[in-house]
This record gives structure tokens, C-alpha cells and sequence, in this order.
């Protein structure tokens, strides 16, 4: 029974997939080695660092530290899912304007991260961006831009949250729509 | 991570037999934030997870009963403190539930995980027991209720019992008006485990209560029924006399890492004083956060 391999049906930036795993894997081990979706990080694998941050069903997690069998009938959206085709989500656009991202390697977690926080909190105090994000390292200690990145994004107003996942200001929500990289990347 | 088998029973029966047909070769996953990292570095290597979030027995949600709340096994960090209840009457366990690790870590970490660890650093652990927190834990002949002061014994020990879970958490209703508060101090700003975790009620009667954590194998519940804490007028120097009497059980282990003995006692004295001050307060603010 040890390492049987399991059948699972999760909804992957909005495309349904149905993928047989190992129970010993990882979330993050399914999302980057069986489905190619290299964008979200390996990295402490203790939970502090947050390099391998996705939504679980719109809720933020740490995806080293929950198997890829708990993920069987949820919704995930890592950062591939963000973009919308060649649009950038607007806290990716606004991470370029403020050149948050240095060497990169957090990144895609801040993002999925800040993501989750807007989508809850659509006008976040610098307070509770900083605790929004504490979950989220950076090598670098690139902070400062960071947080102006995320309170960048929360002033234009423009970004998808769960209120808005009917398509509000033009912006599809987090996971609404099938993404184009994780679709070439894994053959099914 | 060595290989296991995996197991989502959909009913209390089927988890309570699993168990108990595996004994210690099972572990039952509810969070995960700190079964897989164990797993993952080799201190437990368990053949079979038995994941209990689809035993439909065992609740995720904060219920009304009679004369308590009743925190079901599945219920996470994030639900409490977006639980307006919880947010008014019990205080000390919003705010220890808003510093458990990270917002990523709350949305997975359990109520009922983070008291069977049984870390001495556990947050939530102060202010559950100076609410008169009681786990009610279900078993193959029946279900019990254990006050959480018996339910400690000491780091990653607790009085449950093989091929028992915990089904819930419940909160007794406060009796009086009551002040109430969480503090704690850590090494750095943004997530750390506690050097020193503690939680201090104060009810309208005079009886305070305070428990501590990260000071010992367990964490421990003093109470004082003098008055003298509880009084809005007593000097700084009355209420650190009988603080010092109170802490007397303190003792921190002098192999962490995080802080010296001799730091984690000067500053058990420090958030013992402050965390009075802001109950009292508060209980003389209707018991709400300011």
C-alpha cells in the first residue's frame, strides 16, 4: 500500500487536471515535477521562507508543507496563474514599476501572497502588508519596494479580488481562466 | 520524505479503527504545519497518515452550547481570529491565534494540532488555559472531557491516549465581565517562536488568572484570588511581589537556543506586569480591545 499512486482531480489556474501522485509528495513536489509548473519556489521546506506559496481555493499556503493528495477536488493558483495571456496582473506590473524583485527567487510567493491579501483586504495599512507578507523572505531585503509594489497596486484599485471575480474593472479573478504556460509546459 | 500510505477516513469510525489497528505506525494529519516537517526531517516515520479533514464528526466552525463555545478539531488559526466571539470574549486567544507563524501557516494550522503537539512555545496554549479551556477527546469507548491543565505534561506529551483524537476544543462562557490579553516576546519583528508566551485574565470578581509558555516542559496556569492583581489601585511594586510569588515554577531550559534563563525570567516578570496592566484596562473597558 506504501507508495501507491493516487488519483487526484485538482483545477490548476483554472484548467482541470487529473494527475495519479505519490501520498509522500508534496504539493509544491506535484506542481513543479508532474505538472511543470517551476514558478513557484523550493526552498526552506519548514514553512518560515513562503518561496513556495499558492492558493488553495483562494486561500494562501505554504505548498511544501501539504501533500498533493490534500489537494484532490480543490482549486489552485500558482503564480503562472496570475497573468492574464500577455497582461500582467496588476501587482505584477506594479513589482516591475518599483523593481521589487532583485534576484527574483521569492517573487513568484510574494506575489501569490500579496494576491491573497488583496483579495481580502483591498486597502491594506502598511501594517497589514507587512503582516500579509511575513510569511515571505527575501534574500535580498528588498522590503521596501516590495510593500511599495503591494500598496501600489491596492491604490489603483485595480485588482481581482474575491468580490470581484465576476470581472470586475476588466480584470479576470485569480484562477478564473485557464493559463497558457502550465498547458504547454505538462502534457497531460 | 520517506513513503507512506495515505488515508482520508470519511466518518469518526473509520479514523478511531485506523488508528487503532495501526497504533503507532499511523499519525493522524489535520494541519500538516508541523506533521510534515517532522516527517520530512526523520523525527517520526509513520507508514500511514490518516488525514482526519474528511471525517464529517469532526467540525470545522466555532459552535454555541449551553454555558461554553465548542472550537471544532478541523477549525484553523484564521477562523479564530475572524471570529467575532472570539474577538470579544476571549481576547488573549484572537491575538495568540494572530501571531501562530505566518498567514499561510494559519490557514492550515489547527486549534486542536497546535495543543497536541504540546510544544512549551505553543501560543495558544496561555491564553486556553486561562480561559478553563477543556479538550474533549473521542476514543474507541467513548468520548471524555480533559481540562487542558491535565492535559499537558510535557513537550510533545500529552494525557490523550493511544487511538484517541481530540473532537473539539470548548471554551466555558465567562461568568463575570472579564479583561483579558496575549503577549509575548520574540527575537526578531515577523514570525518567531516565542521566548516567552502569556496570557493574563482578570475577571470582575478580583480572580486573575495568568499562564506562560516557552518557561518549562509544559506550559503552566497560575491564579491569584488575593485581589491584589486585579486591583486597579495597587502599586507596580505590590503586583511584581506577587508575581515573583506566582512564578516560582518557572524553568526555562538553559539548552535553547532562542534566550538564557536568566532572560526568560526577567522578562516572564515583564509581560506578567504589562499584560495586567492592559487587562485591567480592558476590564475596565467592558472587556474589549481598546
Amino acid at each position: 500500500m506504501t507508495g501507491e499512486l493516487r488519483r487526484i482531480d485538482m483545477t490548476v489556474n483554472g484548467r482541470a487536471r487529473a494527475i495519479d501522485v505519490l501520498p509522500h509528495h508534496t504539493l509544491l513536489e506535484v506542481l513543479r515535477d508532474d505538472l511543470g509548473l517551476t514558478g513557484t519556489k523550493e526552498c526552506c521546506l519548514v514553512g518560515e521562507c513562503g518561496a513556495c506559496t499558492v492558493l488553495v481555493d483562494d486561500v494562501s499556503v505554504d505548498s511544501c508543507l501539504m501533500l498533493g493528495v490534500e489537494a484532490d477536488g480543490a482549486s489552485i493558483t500558482t503564480v503562472e496563474g496570475l497573468a492574464f495571456g500577455e497582461r500582467l496582473h496588476p501587482l505584477q506590473q506594479a513589482f516591475l514599476d518599483t523593481g521589487a524583485a532583485q534576484c527574483g527567487f521569492c517573487i513568484p510567493g510574494q506575489l501569490v501572497s500579496a494576491a491573497a491579501l488583496l483579495a481580502e483586504t483591498p486597502h491594506p495599512t502598511r501594517a497589514e502588508i507587512e503582516e500579509g507578507l511575513a510569511g515571505n523572505l527575501c534574500r535580498c531585503g528588498g522590503y521596501e519596494q516590495i510593500i511599495e509594489a503591494v500598496a501600489a497596486a491596492a491604490a489603483a484599485g485595480d485588482h481581482p479580488g474575491r468580490a470581484a471575480s465576476t470581472g470586475h474593472a476588466g480584470v479576470p479573478a485569480v484562477g478564473d481562466r485557464a493559463s497558457t504556460p502550465d498547458a504547454e509546459l505538462a502534457p497531460q | 520524505m520517506h513513503a507512506f500510505a495515505y488515508e482520508r477516513p470519511r466518518n469518526l469510525a473509520d479514523a478511531l479503527g485506523l488508528l487503532t489497528d495501526l497504533g503507532t505506525e499511523a499519525r493522524p494529519l489535520a494541519g500538516g504545519t508541523d506533521l510534515i516537517i517532522r516527517i520530512r526531517d526523520g523525527s517520526i516515520r509513520p507508514r500511514t497518515v490518516v488525514d482526519i479533514k474528511g471525517v464529517a464528526e469532526l467540525e470545522r466552525g466555532i459552535r454555541e452550547d449551553d454555558d461554553h463555545l465548542t472550537i471544532g478539531a478541523r477549525t484553523v488559526m484564521t477562523d479564530l481570529l475572524r471570529d467575532e466571539r472570539i474577538r470579544r470574549d476571549y481576547a488573549a486567544l484572537a491575538e495568540a491565534a494572530a501571531v501562530v507563524g505566518s498567514a499561510q501557516i494559519r490557514n492550515r494550522a489547527t486549534l486542536a494540532g497546535n495543543i497536541c503537539n504540546a510544544s512549551p512555545a505553543a501560543d495558544t496554549a496561555p491564553a486556553l488555559l486561562a480561559y478553563g479551556a477543556r479538550v474533549v477527546a473521542v476514543g474507541p469507548s467513548g468520548s471524555r472531557v480533559i481540562p487542558l491543565d491535565a492535559f499537558f505534561v510535557r513537550s510533545g506529551v500529552t494525557t490523550l491516549a493511544a487511538g484517541e483524537l481530540v473532537s473539539a476544543i470548548e471554551l466555558p462562557h465567562p461568568s463575570t465581565p472579564r479583561g483579558s490579553v496575549h503577549v509575548r516576546r520574540t527575537r526578531r519583528r515577523g514570525h518567531d517562536l516565542a521566548s516567552v508566551t502569556l496570557a493574563c485574565t482578570v475577571d470582575a470578581d478580583g480572580t486573575t488568572r495568568i499562564a506562560y509558555g516557552s518557561l518549562g516542559p509544559r506550559p503552566l496556569l497560575v491564579v491569584d484570588e488575593t485581589g491584589v492583581l486585579a486591583d486597579p489601585a495597587a502599586t507596580d511594586d505590590a503586583r511584581e511581589a506577587r508575581l515573583a510569588a506566582l512564578f516560582t515554577d518557572a524553568t526555562p531550559s538553559p539548552r535553547s537556543m532562542r534566550a538564557s534563563p536568566e532572560y526568560r525570567l526577567a522578562m516572564l516578570r515583564v509581560l506578567g506586569l504589562r499584560a495586567l496592566r492592559t487587562a485591567v484596562e480592558r476590564l475596565g473597558t467592558g472587556g474589549r480591545p481598546s
